[in-house]
């Protein structure tokens, strides 16, 4: 059987964390993200490199790479497949992604525990709901969306210093919980507009 | 020629370790057998040199059938025995086929399946798959003069559990090992991919008789993403040929009323919409029972005809876009697929919504064919299996029943498969020993709006609080879209799994109209969800509070008691209204009524951890 443990190529960057370079050892299943992608743990991103590193990482480990070689095989094919998956899902996704960065920290997210928000946050959110509920064009709709795209946008820059200049993981979760309550609404927006549309 | 392979990367060093791997398109009207052969891929003709076999098998007495051109020559004299467009039954009960009364066959009940009833026998929908099949098999055998070591099927990008699994089962029926099972767009891209080099985002615009599907795909260094998919499966060349019928028959004040003059102006409609294709004009007409139908239509009128439809396909493309957030200024390439594809103006309007001529130089009945042997023939390891990789998505998203009918998603459409996501659920009332898991397959928020899946029950799960229990749902998807799922209760370890081998699947009418309602409803949606989970609510606040008063009524006065009955015996009669507003606002007035009661309780609660924690530590 061909080597169903991926080895990677190293991502050539400078490397955030310390200790041997990714291609020096063998993956486990239990590495954490970043160490099965041999991305650097932290906040900041090429969408690109990753991209490029799951595709290559899927090229290894995919079901299909072991097609005829029977079904132990395929099984651990598929672990390895959808763990590869999984990481990718989370590292792509800026919000998941800071999230986890806090998991690892010992600073867990407890989204539904902890839902305590500064007044100033709570009371913009009330405003973009209240514009919401009384748009009735897609522009205005549209409007909305952009408004909350640039805060969005603003929200994950300040998360990157907090991430990867301040290494404030505790302040961190706290941005990551209010972000989930901008992506949430930001769903809304959407399904309003496709709601819209005709 | 065969020599040849011996040459090429990756391949059995030895020609006659070469596998004999096959494309197959199973299709509703017909199907193609395709191989690659000296590196490339080509559709495989029967010995009359053609290569389409209709999707049609007659059944005689005696076990004998006749299939393909044979048995479609016959559906006219024997239409009861002879079956076609088999594919719309696949994984289908009898429910789920509501034109049943206007179709010649004899419908009956079977295993998880509906069944034909033909003088050769009950035939289940695999059967006749089977025998279609088995049918191409035996072509690409021939064609080779070895057996077949496996075969790629193609299945439209809806296609849900139940049907993946039909399709599945036909072809180990026919004695072909399932290399994998593609998505149509999917093969057709691939298809296209390797013969013109492209890198970069795709759309497949795939246009069929009867209908619409549409996939983003990206292309990079030989692997093929899915990035999302979407489409309308009652939405087709069909339909346009019905506009222009109606249309010609209102401009000489005809009526077609028997099913033979809907038949006869329907070819008529058929055969000007091709002849437009390449003319101006041409004039549809047949014979009809209430005198001579002739209109001469213009392309001009076509092209009205089909502007609505064109329209609809259009929405969809957006809807797929948006979900797979990309703008259509960035999709490198459209790939058209589908007889349905041929007509200029679909062209035209594809081309002018993307800003780019669509890519048109394979023949759209064709391509998915072409696309599944290449992806066959990598996959039985004979060249070029390091250079492609196809990584697939599930089309509807997949899910749990939770408390108040409302569905928890737990793997999301258009997910990277394979793939496999846990979350944890709790019981819901005090002891509770055993959970229902209910798995659901499609996009709206509420259960009766989407396709039953499997039922399995969690039983021995040791009698605890409501909530403390933690029950562990898995769910997996392999490479072939198939599910499976397990539950688990994390402090006992009592388990239980089940593969979803559901007995009947969505019908493709039904998912087309499950995604369009969760489209236009979802405002809608939302307020009834709202509603379930005030109800739910008021449940759970209902029981917990029953359960304190049993434990620890004794710290309340008579007086606090009776006005905590008193808000309780509100909302159990408010929780049964549909005014959402009504029961919060009394599940809220149970909640301030019973605040000192839970002060008290709580303090009670501490100072037996406390005296707890004292005996043990003397």
């Amino acid at each position: 059987m061909r080597g169903v443990v991926p080895r990677l190529k190293s991502p050539g960057r400078a490397g955030a964390i310390a200790g041997p370079p990714p291609n020096s050892r063998a993956m486990k299943l239990d590495s954490d993200d970043f160490e099965l992608f041999g991305l650097p743990r932290r906040f900041e991103l090429d969408r690109g490199e990753l991209d490029s590193i799951w595709r290559a990482l899927q090229a290894q480990v995919h079901p299909d790479r072991f097609a005829s070689e029977g079904a132990a095989g395929q099984r651990i094919a598929m672990q390895w497949a959808v763990r590869v998956n999984e990481a990718y899902r989370r590292l792509k996704d800026e919000v998941q992604r800071a999230a986890y960065l806090c998991e690892l920290q010992d600073c867990p997210i407890q989204a539904e525990d902890n839902t305590t928000m500064p007044p100033a946050f709570l009371h913009q959110q009330m405003e973009w709901r209240e514009a919401l509920d009384e748009a009735d064009s897609g522009a205005q709709v549209e409007a909305i969306a952009r408004q909350v795209a640039a805060h969005r946008g603003a929200a994950l820059e300040q998360l990157r210093t907090t991430l990867d200049v301040a290494h404030d993981f505790a302040a961190a979760a706290q941005q990551v919980r209010a972000l989930m309550f901008v992506e949430r609404f930001a769903q809304q927006v959407d399904q309003q507009l496709e709601a819209l549309e005709p | 020629m065969a020599l040849l392979q011996i040459s090429e990367p990756g391949g059995a060093p030895d020609p006659h370790q070469r596998r004999i791997a096959v494309g197959i398109d199973l299709g509703t009207t017909h199907s193609l057998v395709a191989a690659v052969r000296n590196g490339v891929a080509e559709c495989l003709p029967d010995e009359s040199g053609r290569v389409i076999l209709p999707s049609a098998v007659r059944y005689l007495p005696d076990g004998r059938r006749t299939i393909g051109f044979d048995a479609l020559a016959e559906v006219a004299i024997d239409p009861v025995n002879t079956i076609v467009s088999v594919k719309r039954f696949m994984g289908r009960g009898l429910a789920d086929i509501g034109e049943r009364a206007t179709l010649p066959y004899d419908f009956v009940e079977g295993e998880g399946m509906l069944q034909l009833q033909t003088v050769g026998g009950a035939k289940s929908p695999v059967e006749v798959s089977a025998d279609i099949l088995a049918t191409l098999r035996f072509r690409a055998e021939d064609t080779f003069d070895d057996e077949l070591f496996g075969a790629v099927i193609t299945v439209p990008a809806y296609f849900d559990e139940a049907q993946r699994q039909a399709t599945k089962a036909a072809a180990q029926l026919a004695g072909i090992n399932v290399l994998r099972l593609i998505s149509e767009p999917t093969a057709a891209a691939i298809a296209y991919g390797l013969e013109n080099g492209s890198e970069g985002l795709y759309a497949v615009y795939d246009l069929g008789g009867g209908t619409f599907d549409i996939s983003l795909l990206r292309l990079t260094q030989g692997v093929f993403e899915v990035v999302a998919t979407g489409g309308d499966s009652a939405l087709g060349g069909d339909d346009l040929d019905a506009a222009l019928a109606e249309w010609a028959l209102v401009q000489v004040s005809l009526s077609a009323e028997s099913a033979q003059d809907k038949r006869a102006v329907l070819v008529a409609a058929r055969a000007a919409k091709e002849k437009l294709s390449g003319a101006d004009h041409a004039t549809l007409a047949c014979p009809l029972s209430g005198g001579e139908l002739s209109v001469k239509v213009h392309r001009e009128q076509l092209v009205a005809c089909a502007k609505p439809l064109v329209e609809r396909t259009l929405a969809a493309v957006r809807k797929v876009l948006r979900d797979a957030k990309v703008d259509r200024s960035e999709v490198n390439g459209v790939v058209m697929v589908g007889g349905s594809t041929r007509m200029p103006m679909v062209q035209a309007a594809v081309a002018e919504y993307f800003g780019k001529v669509p890519l048109t130089n394979l023949n759209p009945d064709e391509v998915v064919a072409l696309g599944a042997a290449i992806q066959a023939h990598a996959l039985a390891g004979n060249a070029g299996a390091d250079e492609l990789l196809l990584l697939d998505v599930i089309p509807l998203s997949l899910g749990l029943e939770t408390m108040g009918e409302l569905v928890e998603r737990i793997i999301p459409r258009n997910s990277t498969i394979p793939t496999a996501r846990a979350q944890e659920f709790t019981t819901f009332k005090d002891g509770q020993t055993a959970m229902s898991i209910h798995v659901l397959q499609g996009e709206r928020e509420v259960v009766k709006d989407c396709r039953s899946l499997a039922r399995f029950e969690l039983r021995g799960i040791p009698p605890m609080v409501a909530g403390a229990a933690k029950v562990r749902v898995s769910f997996a998807v392999d490479a072939d879209g198939l599910l499976s799922v397990s539950a688990r209760e994390q402090v006992s370890g009592v388990e239980a799994s089940i593969s979803v081998k559901p007995s009947f699947g969505l019908s493709d009418e039904q998912i087309a109209k499950m995604l369009t309602d969760s489209f236009n409803t979802a405002e809608q949606d939302m307020s009834e969800r709202g509603l379930r989970e005030s109800k739910v609510e008021a449940e759970r606040m209902l029981l917990a509070t029953r359960s304190a008063l049993a434990a620890d009524g004794d710290l309340l006065s008579e007086a606090d008691r009776e006005s905590i009955e008193a808000l309780l015996a509100a909302l159990d009669l408010g929780r049964e209204g549909s005014d959402r507003h009504a029961i919060d606002a009394a599940v809220e007035a149970l909640a301030n009524g019973t605040e000192a009661f839970a002060a008290e309780r709580m303090n009670r609660g501490i100072r037996q951890a406390l005296a707890g924690r004292r005996v043990e530590e003397v």
